[in-house]
């Protein structure tokens, strides 16, 4: 199981492509700027997000937090390139680029897993690849040879339909992976799962992760979720999202399940608490 | 070493899909039987489901079938006014060689016209779903289109193309065609559009995006399309022979009407019944080999 790691770049054939590892090693992974987006709602221009400024550096986890409503999701459309903003930047690699020229530059997962019904767990991992024009048949070895890693070549020729909620984000995660780009923006990825199989896909994660980092965007509204996961924490307000605090997590990796309990833990939580005005600062 | 957080498998043990089925349908099942066994009730299950399903409708006919014996038989009713049931699988025996040689032709027709409306269907409706232009020119016009009588259309057709293959072909062409596209659109449409959206996220092209996820999430629908067009395909061909032909079901139909050979239109009629039955069930079944995953969501 641990000769490859699950986020190891994939073949310079593909990598190639997105370019992914070739980007000028002074500027951040992801820089956004001055960042502003607004949606029309029953005749109403309601704005999402306003002026949001960050930065994301490669083998940084950066989790977003903040009430329903605060844009989170916008945010991640925005720089998958779905949807383009009002007004503001987005740089990869040191690049500006349009929202057109960012899509497939990022590996992004929504909370739903969004697993084709038709295909089997391999083969929804696969997808990734298949999406960017690699064969299906040389995809599907691709895929095949991570599954493993995964803990899925049991299920591989299942389909969606008959795995658990757990196994399907699982197979979602795959496929992320193998999108094999330095960016992950994961969008609520553990939000429909239930208390325990959340904390056990979360330390999974994790796991992955600390084998080859890559950046992680995490858009999360567990406060305990962020904290565990993050080395900064970037809370949004409600409506229009702005950024309004930044908290560095001093946690030592790899994290443990043990922290949770943690004085400095507990001191986050806190302050992240008070930035969302839940608890008196 | 990632250790798989979920406790579905322990290594070692094989763990199969069958096991997290009958965890999801039947909990207490699964933790009180091994999986063989459980796998065995499941398969009885499904053999007794198939028994209630067909024993019902195969006694009422039955049963139907014996009361118009009976009563013919009682009445002396004339085999040229309303033969028995026994008289018809009579004539059908002794008929066989006529009525496959007819049935042949017809079935060409229906296949051909079949195809045709396939292909076309299929074509026209993924340009409508790309193109909102074309949809807005060319859509209501397929909709109207169905209210001309198509069958209606067969005189012309023998008119400017004789007694041959070609008119009956485009009439059923043109009778299977509707209930394709319309079903087609629709299952083109509704496509998941987060699904739409992970694709693009992935840098997946139009085409890409439309072979990976519109055409399989179509394909159902273009099923169901596909088997109301193959049933009302054969009344399509047999109208187009009513009209005119030199051979095939519908003539043999005409021909026997006019020599009173009742018993014998009987047995073109369950002929054509059963070629209907025929080609329903190979599309059923198509549709089952080409989606195997249906199995599993439907229920």
């Amino acid at each position: 199981m641990g000769r490859s790691s699950a986020l190891d770049p994939l073949p310079s054939t593909i990598a190639g492509t997105v370019d992914s590892t070739s980007h000028d090693s002074q500027s951040p992974l992801l820089e956004v700027r001055r960042l502003t987006s607004s949606y029309i709602d029953g005749g109403m221009r309601l704005t999402a997000l306003a002026d949001i400024s960050f930065t994301l550096n490669d083998e940084e986890f950066v989790a977003v937090i903040g009430p329903s409503g605060s844009g989170k999701s916008t945010l991640l459309d925005i720089i998958a390139g779905l949807i383009a903003p009002d007004s503001g930047t987005v740089s990869l690699a040191g690049e500006v680029l349009t929202a057109e020229r960012r899509l497939g530059r990022s590996a992004y997962m929504r909370q739903r897993d969004l697993l084709l019904p038709w295909r089997t767990a391999l083969d929804n991992a696969a997808l990734a690849l298949e999406a960017r024009g690699m064969p299906r048949r040389q995809a599907r070895v691709a895929a095949a040879e991570r599954l493993d890693a995964f803990g899925l070549s049991a299920f591989a020729h299942a389909y969606p339909a008959q795995l658990s909620g757990g196994m399907r984000q699982r197979v979602a995660l795959a496929r992320t992976a193998l999108a094999a780009n330095r960016l992950f923006l994961l969008d609520e990825p553990f939000g429909a799962l239930d208390a325990l199989t959340r904390i056990e896909m979360q330390s999974w994660w994790l796991d992955l992760w600390e084998r080859d980092r890559g950046a992680v965007l995490l858009v999360t509204h567990d406060v305990d979720e962020a904290i565990f996961m993050a080395d900064r924490v970037l809370v949004l307000t409600p409506r229009p999202g702005r950024l309004c605090w930044t908290e560095s997590i001093a946690l030592p990796r790899p994290r443990t399940r043990a922290m949770v309990t943690d004085p400095l833990f507990i001191a986050h939580k806190e302050a992240l608490l008070a930035a969302l005005g839940l608890i008196a600062s | 070493m990632t250790s798989p957080p979920e406790t579905i498998s322990s290594p070692g043990s094989e763990p199969s899909v069958q096991h997290v089925i009958e965890a999801r349908s039947d909990r207490s099942l699964a933790s009180s039987q091994d999986g063989a066994r459980a796998s065995e009730a499941v398969s009885w299950s499904s053999a007794r489901q198939m028994g209630s399903r067909w024993g019902a409708p195969i006694l009422l006919a039955a049963g139907a079938i014996s009361i118009w014996e009976i009563a013919v038989r009682l009445n002396a009713t004339p085999p040229w006014l309303l033969p028995t049931p026994t008289l018809i699988a009579e004539t059908i025996w002794t008929d066989r060689a006529l009525l496959l040689d007819h049935a042949v032709v017809t079935l060409t027709e229906v296949l051909l016209g079949f195809l045709v409306a396939v292909v076309a269907g299929v074509l026209l409706a993924a340009v409508i779903t790309g193109s909102p232009v074309i949809d807005r020119a060319l859509y209501p016009l397929i909709i109207a289109s169905q209210t001309v009588p198509i069958p209606a259309l067969s005189p012309l057709l023998l008119i400017w193309l004789g007694y041959g293959l070609a008119p009956k072909v485009i009439v059923t062409a043109l009778v299977a065609f509707f209930p394709i596209v319309v079903n087609t659109v629709d299952g083109l449409r509704s496509t998941d559009r987060e699904i739409i959206d992970l694709l693009r996220s992935l840098g997946a092209s139009r085409w890409t995006r439309f072979r990976l996820a519109h055409i399989p999430s179509a394909l159902p629908s273009l099923f169901t399309g596909a088997k109301v067009a193959v049933a009302i395909s054969v009344i399509g061909a047999v109208f187009g022979e009513l009209v005119g032909a030199k051979a095939g079901l519908g003539y043999l139909l005409v021909r026997s009407t006019a020599q009173f050979q009742t018993p014998r239109v009987f047995a073109v009629v369950v002929m054509l019944a059963l070629l209907g039955i025929l080609l329903f069930s190979l599309v059923a079944i198509a549709e089952r080999l080409l989606l195997p995953w249906r199995r599993f969501v439907t229920r």
